[in-house]
């Protein structure tokens, strides 16, 4: 199996950054390697990973100060050549900032930090992050203050209409009612893909679902997914 | 030299989970004749320019490319010479 090599770039106040690098290299087993942010070079990454954290201190907006970063505008040309990026937490938050995701993200609705494992309904599984995804439900940790997706509702249709919704917060079982809904966010949104599919962005930690010593591993399967993408 | 103040508001249809709480805050306090509470940013900086046209230009670019998110948030500002 030819692996692909993954990218993690690194911003002041990335703190996911190396959970991310531990998931990918030392529990699955892939090629990693940290890219500091000021550098501008991706360093043959096949795909790049955007960390949650607290870029700049979330200072202005969350992600407004990163999405400039120097290393930045070789992850756009990257993206634009399609290219395989995933924001995790404030990583999507970078994306949407970006303007390579479509919306933005305010406060959770309770202006709590929410920091519990979820449920995620996977909306589909034709994505090039969802296609390796065995089950319909998967339980993935979220940790933020700010995950409160918003887009107007042209947006909103757009992103149905081309199967953009990837994952949406859920019960155990998929019922994604209001009350499922940990932060507010519209549609119970929790990760979208661009329009061409090679971007994701997500609020909840795939990553820190890889290692069994926690008890579960269902983030694993995106990764899986990812590196199946490079394989057929 | 011109001295410039941003005043970004959160745009009417988007949510302001910030106002909601402080309101709600209000309303324990007493505050009974308070409603519709938003919070926003003020925002101050200095511009060099040669003329008030070329500061305007400068603070609508930072403005749109940094300090606002224009899917949820306007601005409005105000620009005076500084002697």
């Amino acid at each position: 199996m030819k692996s692909p090599k993954f990218g993690i770039v690194v911003y002041p106040g990335s703190n996911c950054d190396h959970d991310a690098y531990y998931a990918v290299k030392k529990q699955l087993g892939f090629d990693a390697d940290f890219l500091w942010h000021k550098e501008k070079d991706l360093k043959n990454s096949d795909v790049i990973i955007l960390p949650g954290g607290f870029s700049y201190g979330d200072y202005l907006r969350t992600g407004a100060v990163a999405r400039f970063s120097p290393i930045m505008d070789k992850v756009f040309n990257f993206a634009e050549t399609g290219g395989i990026v995933i924001g995790i937490c404030n990583g999507f938050q970078i994306l949407l900032e970006s303007n390579l995701l479509p919306g933005c993200m305010i406060q959770n609705e309770t202006l709590k930090f929410i920091c519990r494992d979820v449920y995620l309904k996977v909306e589909t599984k034709s994505s090039i992050f969802s296609s390796d995804i065995k089950k319909d439900i998967l339980r993935i940790p979220v940790a933020h203050g700010e995950g409160n997706y918003y887009a107007d509702e042209n947006t909103l249709s757009e992103l149905n209409a081309n199967s953009q919704i990837l994952f949406r917060y859920s019960s155990e079982t998929g019922d994604t009612g209001k009350l499922f809904n940990p932060n507010g966010s519209l549609e119970n949104i929790a990760g979208i893909l661009n329009k061409r599919g090679n971007i994701l962005g997500m609020m909840p930690h795939p990553e820190r679902a890889c290692d069994n010593s926690l008890r579960n591993t269902d983030g694993e399967s995106i990764f899986y997914s990812v590196v199946k993408s490079f394989n057929y | 030299m011109y001295k410039v103040t941003v005043i970004v508001r959160r745009r009417p249809s988007i949510l302001d989970p910030q106002g909601k709480a402080a309101e709600q805050g209000a309303k324990h306090l007493g505050f009974m004749n308070v409603s519709g509470t938003r919070i926003g940013k003020y925002i101050e900086f200095n511009v060099d320019t040669k003329n008030h046209e070329e500061a305007e230009k400068e603070v609508k670019l930072y403005c749109e490319k940094l300090l606002t998110n224009p899917i949820m948030e306007d601005y409005s500002y105000t620009i005076s010479q500084v002697i």
